[in-house]
């Protein structure tokens, strides 16, 4: 089957193994990838920042650049949730086209057992990991269960819950450097929660969350590690 | 940036690293859940209730005009007084006139966040009549000189501890007693004042249209008492209370006790349809209802924001909000804190001076699915910071910001453009200092996804 990958800007910057390891898994099971590199963003960071008449443009370029696509799919519950629900929106003169482009858009824990019906990736990973419920994931997605189910099937994993999975990480965009001090209150809440389950690593859809709590483990020298959903199912192998 | 935005952020800072702080709100809110989750499985349909009440409200705002009429026609009826109040110094006016014609010196007064919002005390007080607040949480809150912490639990950030060593310094009683001896001590000084004031003040959950009522929902009856011994009762409320009908609150009451605190039901669910008619044997002499728009109609008039109108003031949102659980109630500084504070504040108040409370939010969508009567809140909370950049509230530094943004983001060559380092070198002078202390920076890759794509092909 032939599937398109969005690759988040800040995925793209910051940490591009990720893309590659999702290629790599997807590849595994039989999916023949295809990549337009002139992607560049969804445009939610102008969006979340009520700078509308900017996101426009970026929105309508990104639908233009994935438009051929049946199944696009990408490592971010935060940017698929703000297509499906929030194109519509931002691109209010073509909201039929903003609202078919959001069903083939998918977040990769949910194509892997929705679509490609996988529930083991064949990964193995050794560690006690805590999985955090990233809110885009969670609220615009709906997911829950694929990526527990993804990451059960783990050799070596031990997942534990943390009693506030489901509660933000602080991050929020523009919110991290706007109203820092909250931010990191809400970080060091979730990081503390999690240390407490005995884990070695917290594991999330989104690099945005991880990359927030990880500046404050890093900062603390705290004994545990932020991983991305994808990097741990293609570990082992 | 603003004074109270400012402000705001200062206080953020101080209380969200305030430990002490932290350990109590985390208590009380792990009870509030508990509370919530509870209430939720009261229902069969959960999900069902949440959708007919955002209908019933619905329909209520979308015929606002026309049932605030017909809720004056039936409560004027049986001899209820209605004053329509455009804004907060009309209603003050209004309660102090009423003060004078009956020579008041004492009020007592039930918890109302409508009252706060006018900053009726004050007033009174400052026209020499002394008011006292019955609600148990509301009297602490008054004793400590501070307004209330949460819309629906005033008192929820002081602990046990506090509430004795509060009740020791101001009614003289021993230090260190227990919460069952407090709420003794709080009771035997409430009841006098019961018997004494001259009007008893309370606020409203819901204004019936069809029966000509309003109905006040309390756990601890002081609304009860505050109407029965005094001759007078003034009954404040925002417009926007209004139910179509008495047969509403069989939806309205549970969600509300549901919602707020995990009840069954409230305690006492009283309506209030009229002074004392001449086959009762008891109620006051007088009864006033006073409307209140204050910047109401104006949220009402914008089609995109009247569904916060909707809200039946449970508390349910601050009680999910990761920013109210690190920040507490106070430091929002305005009457309606929480989700719903940060969204309503704006539009009843100026855009230019709370905009940073809609900014404030990580908008992780909590807040929406809690609210028992389907406001998309966090929907909100974006539409405000729009309005706020739409209406020219932004500086523009930050405007040639997103200009810039857009500019590399529709270009594939500008974003490839300079190495990691370079990029490393240029964000951390640019957002280094907001990023704050406490946190590392991240590293940008060398090179792109994208750059790498093209190599391995």
């Amino acid at each position: 089957m032939q599937v398109s990958v969005f690759i988040p800007c800040f995925v793209d910057q910051l940490f591009p193994q990720t893309g590659f390891n999702m290629v790599k898994v997807l590849e595994k099971f039989g999916c023949t990838v295809k990549y337009n590199p002139n992607q560049t963003c969804c445009g939610q960071p102008a969006f979340n920042a009520g700078y509308w008449s900017d996101c426009k443009p970026v929105a309508s370029k990104f639908m233009n650049d994935l438009a051929d696509a049946e199944y696009i799919v990408a490592p971010s519950g935060s940017c698929v949730g703000f297509v499906r629900n929030y194109y519509e929106r931002v691109l209010e003169d073509n909201q039929a086209a903003a609202v078919n482009f959001g069903k083939g858009l998918f977040e990769f824990s949910e194509f892997l057992t929705n679509v490609l019906q996988i529930t083991d990736a064949g990964a193995t990973r050794h560690g006690v990991a805590t999985y955090h419920d990233a809110c885009g994931a969670l609220r615009e997605c709906r997911i829950k269960e694929a990526p527990r189910k993804l990451l059960a099937q783990v050799k070596g994993l031990e997942l534990r819950e943390a009693p506030d999975c489901e509660t933000c990480c602080g991050f929020g965009g523009t919110f991290a450097v706007k109203y820092e001090p909250i931010s990191i209150a809400m970080g060091e809440q979730k990081v503390l929660n999690a240390m407490n389950t005995g884990a070695d690593f917290i594991i999330s859809t989104d690099w945005s969350c991880l990359m927030h709590l990880d500046g404050y483990i890093r900062k603390k020298g705290y004994p545990i590690q932020t991983l991305h959903i994808v990097d741990v199912l293609a570990s082992g192998w | 940036m603003g004074i109270k935005q400012d402000t705001f952020l200062r206080e953020s800072r101080r209380k969200a690293s305030d430990m002490d702080h932290r350990r109590k709100i985390n208590f009380s809110l792990s009870q509030s859940h508990k509370a919530f989750r509870e209430g939720q499985l009261r229902f069969s349909n959960v999900e069902a209730a949440r959708q007919q009440a955002k209908n019933v409200k619905w329909k209520a705002l979308e015929n606002l005009d026309k049932y605030l009429e017909e809720f004056e026609k039936n409560f004027t009826l049986r001899g209820g007084k209605v004053i329509w109040a455009q804004n907060a110094q009309e209603a003050r006016e209004a309660v102090l006139k009423i003060c004078r014609d009956k020579q008041a010196k004492k009020i007592v007064k039930s918890k109302s966040m409508v009252t706060e919002e006018i900053h009726l005390n004050k007033f009174l007080e400052d026209n020499l009549i002394e008011v006292i607040e019955t609600d148990l949480g509301e009297y602490i809150q008054q004793l400590a000189d501070e307004p209330p912490y949460h819309i629906v639990a005033p008192a929820m950030h002081k602990s046990r501890e506090d509430v004795a060593q509060l009740f020791h310094e101001k009614l003289n009683v021993e230090a260190g007693l227990p919460p069952e001896q407090l709420t003794l001590v709080a009771r035997e000084k409430l009841r006098e004042e019961y018997r004494e004031a001259e009007i008893g003040i309370t606020g409203v959950n819901f204004i019936l249209a069809d029966i000509g009522g309003v109905a006040v929902t309390e756990n601890e009856g002081n609304a009860r008492l505050s109407t029965s011994f005094p001759q007078t009762h003034i009954a404040i409320t925002g417009i926007e209370k209004l139910l179509p009908s008495v047969d509403d609150l069989d939806l309205f009451w549970p969600l509300l006790a549901a919602f707020g605190s995990g009840q069954n039901i409230t305690v006492y669910n009283t309506i209030f349809t009229g002074p004392k008619q001449k086959n009762e044997p008891d109620g006051p002499q007088e009864m006033i209802v006073i409307l209140l728009d204050n910047g109401r109609t104006k949220v009402l008039a914008d089609p995109e924001a009247r569904e916060i109108l909707y809200c039946i003031r449970c508390g349910s949102c601050l009680n999910v909000c990761p920013v109210y659980q690190n920040i507490g109630g106070h430091t929002y500084a305005t009457p309606y804190s929480g989700p719903i504070g940060a969204v309503l504040t704006p539009l009843l108040e100026d855009l230019g001076q709370y905009k940073h409370l809609s900014y404030a939010s990580s908008l992780c969508g909590s807040c929406t699915d809690a609210c028992p009567v389907r406001i998309n809140l966090h929907k909100l909370l974006l539409d405000n910071r729009h309005k706020a950049v739409v209406e020219n509230y932004s500086s523009r530094s930050e405007k040639f910001g997103w200009y810039a943004w857009r500019k590399a983001s529709l270009s594939r060559t500008i974003m490839n453009m300079a190495g990691g380092n370079m990029k490393n070198f240029v964000i951390s002078k640019l957002f280094g200092k907001l990023w704050g202390d406490d946190r590392e920076l991240p590293v940008f890759a060398p090179k792109s996804f994208s750059q790498l794509w093209k190599e391995r092909d």
